[in-house]
């Protein structure tokens, strides 16, 4: 009797939440769509495509999301690593530092960016490739709370101790160990923890829009403000663009998760 | 013979514990430079005046109307959002680890949450825009929904334009933001609602209580700093939020991040100090927020550990 009334209430809130999943969506991609009155075609996207200010700023935020990652990977692996080998005391302190970003807002961390790098004695802001240097900073920060997650959760599931020392026995050095020890174990906490810092990178804004570099983000925005049915063609390719990555991590993270069972069961 | 006599010597000044932390270095120096030191920047920036000299006055932004504004307009979005996107976000949750929602429902709303948690920014405001905007999918349609009136004339009573709507408002951006929020909300209560135990709605029931006294008296009590945290969250969340709002509204709002962003561009409050102190409050009310989360939810976890 009660169960009964409350598969009408679930089913009623499912509706609902999936109708605000689908209605804007399906809205964009309608819209996308009718840029030439009367017919559904794909001019919208092909006028996106044609122009070579979307494709510069696709090249550079794409080059600047593996720049970020292959950083990000290297600073917080070896971070992580030694704090699981040698100083499991400093835990804390990197947990609230690690979850700073969420506490200081996109726009303040650029603010004080701009504050700290555009005057002597560490000023970045004067040419492109050091601009880019503080962009990447930026990139690495913004993205940090999910790398550091990701490799936390990684290197939680591993025994760091005893392969460490297994591999130190045989005569391994410390760059040994990370990069043939360490690392394979980690593979798909390290993809987890890059596809999200991609998909972030990919969609920022204020860091490429007030340090004044060609990245996808400003782009979306100046499209927007002159263009009509290109922005909602954006979006679609946008959204295909973080789905694919976060599709791919759900992909891998599902797959790791059935061998694991595979060996528990076996 | 040196040698050995050397390396005992160097292995225990290796072996002090402080030595351990050197390894660290490399990271807790670039989250200095590039995260500490600006913050701090900005933080001197909010207490000295512009010869440099310690003060309290910049605090007096408060009293500009602009900024006074500004922080009244992102208050409120942020906690409307937090409370529609938190209540809604709450039901689905419910309806999808207690209430019996189909299994294909439960797996395409959970796997849509993990996505639209982390949408945001400039597309979502595009999305928004291609639906709720004037020539927008669902204006359209609700347009298009007209009958013949008393008089003869046609009447099209839904055109929500007609009616004081416009997406490129507050509201707008309540809505939009609702976007990300809710699937937050289902993220982060899922794991606090599955911690509820059947057997305890059985054993209320057993006793002869109604579903409201089951609801009062167990299951909000237990729920409630996992609501609260949770909602805390969905409110910095919106509070910290800026690229949706820019590109929805092309910064025409008053939010205080748009009027941070205003600063930056061209120094909008006359005295660049100001506008540290502008930023200095956000970080005030992220802190407020996410520090509050942290202790709900440390709370919230006694009941879902075992």
């Amino acid at each position: 009797m009660s169960d009964k009334r409350f598969n009408f209430f679930a089913i009623f809130w499912g509706i609902a939440a999936l109708l605000y999943f689908f209605v804007p969506l399906y809205g964009t991609f309608d819209f996308s769509l009718r840029m030439e009155r009367g017919v559904l075609g794909f001019k919208a996207y092909e006028l996106v495509f044609a122009d070579p200010r979307f494709w510069q700023g696709f090249r550079y935020s794409i080059t600047m999301a593996v720049i970020t990652i292959i950083f990000s990977v290297s600073i917080f692996v070896p971070a992580v690593y030694w704090m699981y080998l040698k100083v499991p005391q400093a835990r804390p302190v990197m947990d609230v530092i690690t979850i700073l970003p969420f506490i200081i807002p996109g726009i303040v961390l650029v603010f004080g960016l701009i504050r700290t790098f555009s005057r002597p004695p560490l000023q970045l802001t004067l040419r492109p490739w050091s601009t880019d240097i503080l962009m990447v900073a930026g990139y690495i920060i913004i993205s940090m709370p999910y790398m550091f997650r990701a490799i936390d959760v990684g290197m939680r599931a591993i025994d760091v101790r005893t392969l460490t020392e297994a591999a130190q026995s045989l005569g391994s050095s410390w760059f040994q160990v990370l990069k043939d020890v360490i690392i394979p174990n980690l593979r798909i906490a390290i993809l987890s923890g890059s596809l999200i810092a991609f998909a972030t990178v990919m969609g920022e804004l204020i860091l490429a829009d007030f340090l004044v570099r060609p990245a996808l983000g400003p782009y979306m925005v100046r499209i927007g403000l002159t263009k009509a049915y290109e922005p909602a063609a954006l979006a679609i390719i946008s959204y295909s663009l973080t789905w694919f990555s976060l599709g791919l991590l759900q992909y891998f993270s599902s797959r790791s998760e059935r061998q694991k069972q595979q060996v528990i069961e076996e | 013979m040196s040698q050995e006599s050397a390396t005992p010597q160097r292995k225990a000044w290796r072996e002090h514990p402080l030595w351990n932390w050197v390894g660290l270095l490399p990271f807790f120096l670039f989250i200095f430079i590039f995260l500490i030191l600006p913050s701090l920047n900005l933080f001197t920036g909010a207490f000295t005046d512009q010869e440099g000299k310690f003060t309290l006055e910049n605090l007096n932004i408060l009293s500009n109307p602009f900024t006074l504004k500004s922080y009244i307009v992102s208050l409120q979005v942020s906690a409307i959002t937090a409370l529609v996107g938190g209540l809604f976000g709450f039901f689905v949750a419910y309806s999808i680890t207690h209430g019996g929602a189909p299994r294909w429902m439960r797996t395409l709303i959970s796997t849509f949450s993990g996505l639209a948690a982390n949408f945001g920014g400039v597309p979502l405001a595009f999305s928004f825009i291609a639906t709720l905007g004037q020539l927008g999918f669902v204006t359209v349609f609700l347009k298009g929904i007209c009958f013949t009136g008393a008089d003869g004339a046609e009447v099209c009573p839904f055109n929500p334009y007609d009616h004081g709507f416009t997406l490129y408002s507050m509201w707008g951006i309540v809505l939009a933001y609702t976007y990300f929020q809710f699937p937050l909300m289902i993220l982060t209560i899922t794991p606090a609602l599955e911690g509820l135990r059947k057997e305890w709605r059985e054993a209320a029931t057993n006793m002869g209580a109604t579903p409201f006294q089951y609801w009062r008296d167990v299951a909000l009590p237990v729920l409630m700093p996992s609501i609260l945290g949770a909602m805390l969250l969905l409110f910095g969340n919106a509070f910290g939020a800026y690229a949706t709002a820019r590109a929805l509204t092309g910064g025409s709002i008053y939010l205080v991040p748009i009027a941070i962003g205003q600063q930056i561009r061209g120094d909008v409050l006359g005295n660049p100090n100001e506008g540290y102190a502008l930023a200095f409050g956000m970080v005030i009310v992220m802190s407020v927020a996410i520090v509050a989360y942290t202790l709900l939810q440390r709370q919230a976890s006694r009941w879902t550990r075992s």
